[in-house]
């Protein structure tokens, strides 16, 4: 995977080539790079298959790591391809057009994280929190038990626990606080 | 030659009729129907009886796991992940499992390998089981999904003697599996395969050579072999198109390399080829049974032990973790920061493929009456994709 790692370096500027496993490796790529970059890898280097595409909230660094997963059957070597953005101004290319299911992957990014993909088809329409008003669910400072706290009324005659102090408590009593 | 008997219309090209016309009708099919596989539903647009547009929605069992897994510690997940797949939870577990040994470098007992692959082939065979059910009735045989359901109780009786669960087994646990076979199980496993075996033969005559099913499933949702890159299509969708692609093999993980078998490739990639090859691979699953009670170690460990799992941090890092479940390439993506909780998992389900880019296109022109057999022979469902 060097001779990889050596092209997408000297191409598109790549840099943190990691190999996980023998066949999973990662790599970064700048984000105005990432749609050459995977239409090269599916074109010429026969990573054919969008295993998945998601996005990780690094709200620490202000910033939106992408994750696109692509696969090459012929090697059965499977490449992690990140790129970062902005995340007060969460815009990145859409790639629709390499894959057919990519639109699909872009409108759950839009809808859980606010990122936006101009173009994509049907990418601000709901797709799974149908009616939802409140802020990109999977946002790392959207407090999830805090909106349904706020939001929802507690059923009467319920107890509730927090799991972990509960499971201490019946599991592992003799574990330290 | 193609045996398609609708006209294939390029994926790009959405028909958006004018609704205003009078000539179409729009209908909604789900989430409450029996031809829908889960809670899901479609938004179709039927002209006379034959359908133009059709819109996938899903939704209507959103849980929010991705979300809940990151304020939980990383073994308060398994309780959560294997809810994920109702039919299937033991490929949930193991692909948790397996990401989380391959960040914190633990090595499983030799034992444990063989314990997870008999857990998974037997789901395989449950999940199938409960599929061939839906597809029969689909086309209005519904003896046969009393027959399956049936055999598939006796497979969840075996999981129930394994696990203590019939339907959420949480028995592949990080560092193996969670208890070793109880005494007289491997002999209840080969009984159960014995009846399973017999009556598959007795559904293979009943539903495949009937000229019902052939009628309705031959040249319906026929799948180009283009698309299957294009659209990421896994499993025996793909396999149906003559692709001869199975994690099982490809991967080579846990102890299948060690098994003997050869994935089944098809040619037609219609509902009635997608449909015999599943049947062809419920025989290779209770052929993967034997192979796996037989070969399996009378001892040893089966499992290694685990930090304390209120302390237990994960070395930071990132994984994805892929395995070959009945509907094809199903894997969890996940990140870990370093802490006692997930960065973030992702789960990549065959089903957010098959059940949207694809059904939404192989459905255009297709009667309505055979839309639920289309639907079920794609083998969707819905809750991976909505998590």
């Amino acid at each position: 995977m060097r001779e990889l790692a050596e092209k997408l370096a000297g191409r598109y500027g790549a840099r943190e080539w990691r190999d996980q496993r023998r066949d999973l490796s990662s790599v970064t790529v700048d984000a105005q790079r990432m749609r050459d970059v995977l239409t090269w890898l599916r074109d010429e280097e026969g990573y054919v298959h969008l295993a998945f595409a998601t996005a990780v909230d690094e709200i620490e660094r202000k910033a939106f790591r992408l994750t696109y997963a692509v696969h090459n059957h012929g090697t059965g070597h499977g490449l992690l391809v990140h790129c970062e953005i902005d995340r007060e101004r969460p815009v990145m290319e859409s790639i629709h057009r390499l894959w057919g299911q990519a639109w699909t992957y872009q409108r759950e990014m839009k809808e859980w994280y606010g990122i936006d993909f101009p173009g994509s088809p049907r990418v601000d329409e709901e797709f799974v929190l149908e009616g939802w008003e409140g802020p990109p669910m999977m946002r790392r400072d959207f407090d999830s038990l805090a909106y349904s706290d706020a939001t929802y009324a507690e059923r009467p005659g319920r107890e509730t626990r927090d799991p972990a102090a509960y499971m201490k408590e019946k599991l592992y009593p003799e574990a330290d606080a | 030659m193609s045996r398609a008997k609708i006209p294939y219309v390029p994926p790009e090209e959405r028909a958006f009729p004018d609704l205003d016309s009078g000539k179409y009708l729009v209908m909604w099919q789900g989430p409450n129907h029996p031809g829908i596989t889960g809670n899901m539903s479609l938004r179709l647009v039927i002209e006379g009886d034959s359908v133009v547009d059709c819109e996938t929605h899903v939704g209507y069992l959103h849980r929010g796991f991705e979300k809940l897994m990151e304020r939980r510690l990383w073994m308060q997940n398994f309780p959560l992940v294997c809810r994920i797949a109702v039919p299937e939870p033991d490929f949930n577990e193991y692909c948790y499992a397996a990401a989380l040994e391959e960040l914190a470098g633990i090595e499983i007992p030799e034992k444990a390998v063989w314990l997870r692959t008999l857990s998974l082939e037997m789901i395989r065979l449950a999940s199938f089981l409960m599929w061939i059910g839906g597809q029969a009735g689909a086309f209005g045989h519904g003896t046969i999904a009393q027959w399956s359901v049936t055999m598939r109780d006796y497979v969840l009786d075996l999981f129930e003697e394994l696990s203590g669960g019939r339907i959420y087994h949480m028995y592949i646990i990080p560092g193996g599996v969670r208890a070793d076979v109880p005494p007289g199980f491997l002999r209840h496993v080969l009984e159960t395969m014995t009846v399973v075996e017999q009556n598959l033969k007795d559904i293979e005559l009943v539903m495949f050579h009937n000229a019902v099913m052939k009628m309705r499933a031959v040249g319906l949702g026929y799948i180009p072999r283009d698309w299957v890159e294009r659209y990421g299509i896994t499993g025996p969708n793909a396999r149906a198109a003559g692709v001869r692609r199975d994690l099982r093999k490809d991967r080579g993980y846990l102890a299948y390399p060690r098994l003997s078998f050869e994935p089944v490739v098809g040619t037609e990639s219609d509902a009635f080829e997608r449909a015999r090859l599943r049947l062809a691979e419920m025989f290779q699953a209770i052929d993967l049974i034997r192979q796996i009670v037989d070969a399996l170690p009378a001892e040893g460990a089966f499992r290694e032990r685990l930090p304390n799992p209120l302390h237990w941090r994960i070395p930071a890092g990132e994984t994805y973790v892929s395995a070959e479940c009945t509907r094809g390439e199903y894997g969890f993506y996940v990140v870990s920061d370093g802490g006692d909780k997930p960065r973030r998992v992702a789960v990549r389900g065959p089903s957010y493929t098959h059940a949207v880019s694809v059904m939404e296109r192989l459905v255009r022109g297709v009667n309505i009456a055979d839309v639920a057999g289309l639907m079920v022979s794609l083998h969707t469902y819905p809750p991976e994709i909505e998590r």
